[in-house]
């Protein structure tokens, strides 16, 4: 019934570094992995995925025009805080920075939705694992000689993350002022409806379940309590942010997708290539 | 409906080894922990494998199957095709001790380094007291059955040696969180700091979520999401957040 053989006996492979898998104390492997199913597709279908979204962003962030179409403003570049902004007719165009600031007033804003993406505890999992190959995928080993996670600067600094939560609760306040002026039209009267409208509902909407979603936000809630029981308003809602949060990574997608398409709709509108569709 | 699989099961020892071939009988219903026991009983009668329950509730069947750290009794035949070659090796970030059984007293080195709970000194044997939400959550880590696959995948160890000394590993930093979670746990009244100890002794700061812990934890904990997120947390608020320090400090509320 078996025909067992006897095992090709090899010690500690010479041609390997005895370092992880490979250290003398362990089974003598010598493949670094035996995973036979397709591991990288994740990893390099996130790395394809983020690396999409930071040329789309980069180029948005510092070309600096076609944000605005009344009463539409993308994303990128709200609240736009130089004195360079167009006027957005009521919206968040505050000129706190002054006019020295010649770039683009994406780039001002810009630090705080990135930072807060950075240092997000699903995105963290998703560049470590898809960039730093720390690891590429579970039970593959990483190629780094020596590693010292986040115990160190710069990741160290990771742990700044309920900060720019903050922000980010700030940030999406005020994006929410933004889709509620799409009730206007391109003149300043309210009772106006159209596919931008719609775009910038659905954006605000998947950004704002992004932010609550937050690990920190959690925490903050409800996490850092030992007894819940004293505390049943701030129990109920931890239960609800840690429904939304088991769903975090999907949001986290949804919303970087979201984002750079109402920015993209913002930008055909306001380049002419197409017209707002107006449903009322 | 039988059929005759191709497996490749590592055979060795301290001093070397390599992966041996077999062609053995699978029959309708079986998992891999099934087919390394026919093995013994007609091929290899010295193949060694740690094994108990073959329920999945004891986490002695550790291992590798086609280079994915499970456990063998809980792994279905019936989810390789059965053309494909089966490979079978002992957990690879802990030392062998011969076929398919490792040394895994790296944990137990780990669990003794994390300080028991500590009994609340107004409260004695059998007047302990608690509210279902507050332990509910703290209940999900202790259905960990310690069967050190999530230790075994966390690249933390398993691709560094050198860090097994300062880093505690996803097991035990949960069983911190859940210490520290816990609402009778008077820890502090005793000076013990588990939030400072999660960083200092445990290592926590190594930890970068990658979460392959959770993704092979046999009984479905949310390791990463549950325990050592919310931990990290705790020690942001204890070693990195100047608001929460200076809202304690004036508030005096801490522990609530």
């Amino acid at each position: 019934m078996a025909t067992g053989t006897d095992p090709e006996v090899s010690a500690a492979a010479d041609d390997h570094p005895a370092r992880g898998v490979h250290h003398a104390s362990r089974a003598a492997i010598p493949a670094r992995h035996l995973r036979a199913d397709r591991w990288w597709l994740t990893p390099a279908a996130t790395a394809a995925g983020l690396l999409a979204f930071v040329a789309y962003s980069t180029w948005r962030a510092f070309a600096g025009d076609a944000y605005y179409a009344a009463p539409y403003v993308s994303p990128f570049y709200s609240p736009c805080l130089a004195a360079n902004c167009v006027d957005m007719n009521g919206g968040a165009d505050w000129e706190l920075v002054g006019s020295w600031w010649r770039l683009s007033p994406a780039l001002l804003i810009l630090i705080f939705p990135l930072g807060f993406r950075l240092t997000c505890y699903y995105y963290r999992k998703a560049y470590y694992r898809g960039f730093w190959a720390s690891p590429p995928a579970c039970a593959v080993p990483e190629p780094h000689a020596t590693y010292t996670g986040e115990t160190r600067f710069p990741l160290i600094l990771q742990n700044v993350h309920r900060y720019f939560f903050y922000f980010a609760v700030i940030v999406a306040g005020i994006l929410t002022y933004d889709a509620v002026l799409g009730f206007r039209d391109a003149d300043g009267a309210w009772g106006h409806m159209g596919l931008g409208t719609l775009v910038l509902l659905a954006n605000i909407a998947l950004i704002w379940a992004y932010t609550l979603s937050c690990h920190s936000c959690r925490h903050i809630v409800g996490g850092r309590l030992r007894n819940f029981s004293k505390h049943p308003v701030r129990y109920r809602m931890w239960g609800w942010v840690s429904a939304l949060n088991a769903r975090h990574m999907q949001l986290a997608w949804a919303s970087l997708v979201s984002v750079a398409v109402a920015d993209l709709y913002v930008y055909l509108v306001a380049s002419g290539a197409f017209d707002d569709p107006r449903f009322f | 409906m039988s059929y005759q699989a191709r497996f490749k099961v590592w055979r060795g020892d301290a001093d070397g080894g390599g992966l041996a071939d077999f062609e053995v009988a699978v029959n309708e219903g079986e998992v891999v922990l099934d087919i390394i026991h026919r093995l013994q009983a007609t091929a290899a009668p010295d193949l060694a494998v740690r094994w108990n329950c073959k329920a999945g509730k004891c986490g002695s069947c550790s291992a590798e199957i086609n280079g994915r750290p499970r456990l063998m009794c809980m792994t279905r035949m019936s989810v390789f095709d059965p053309a494909e070659t089966i490979t079978v090796t002992p957990m690879r970030a802990f030392p062998v001790v011969r076929d398919l059984v490792t040394d895994v007293s790296y944990n137990y080195a780990k669990a003794r380094e994390v300080p028991a709970f500590v009994p609340p000194a107004e409260l004695g044997p059998g007047q302990y007291r608690m509210q279902q939400e507050d332990v509910g959550r703290i209940q999900e880590f202790r259905k960990c059955i310690e069967c050190f696959l999530c230790q075994d995948t966390c690249h933390v160890v398993r691709d560094h040696e050198e860090n097994k000394g300062a880093f505690a590993g996803p097991r035990f930093l949960m069983r911190v969180a859940e210490l520290d979670m816990h609402p009778l746990d008077a820890a502090d009244e005793a000076g013990v700091d588990r939030r400072r100890g999660a960083r200092e002794d445990h290592g926590l700061g190594y930890c970068n979520i990658t979460k392959c812990c959770s993704e092979v934890c046999p009984e479905h904990i949310k390791i990463t999401d549950n325990a050592l997120i919310p931990l990290k947390e705790r020690v942001v608020d204890r070693s990195y957040d100047p608001l929460v320090w200076l809202g304690n400090k004036i508030r005096r509320r801490q522990g609530t």
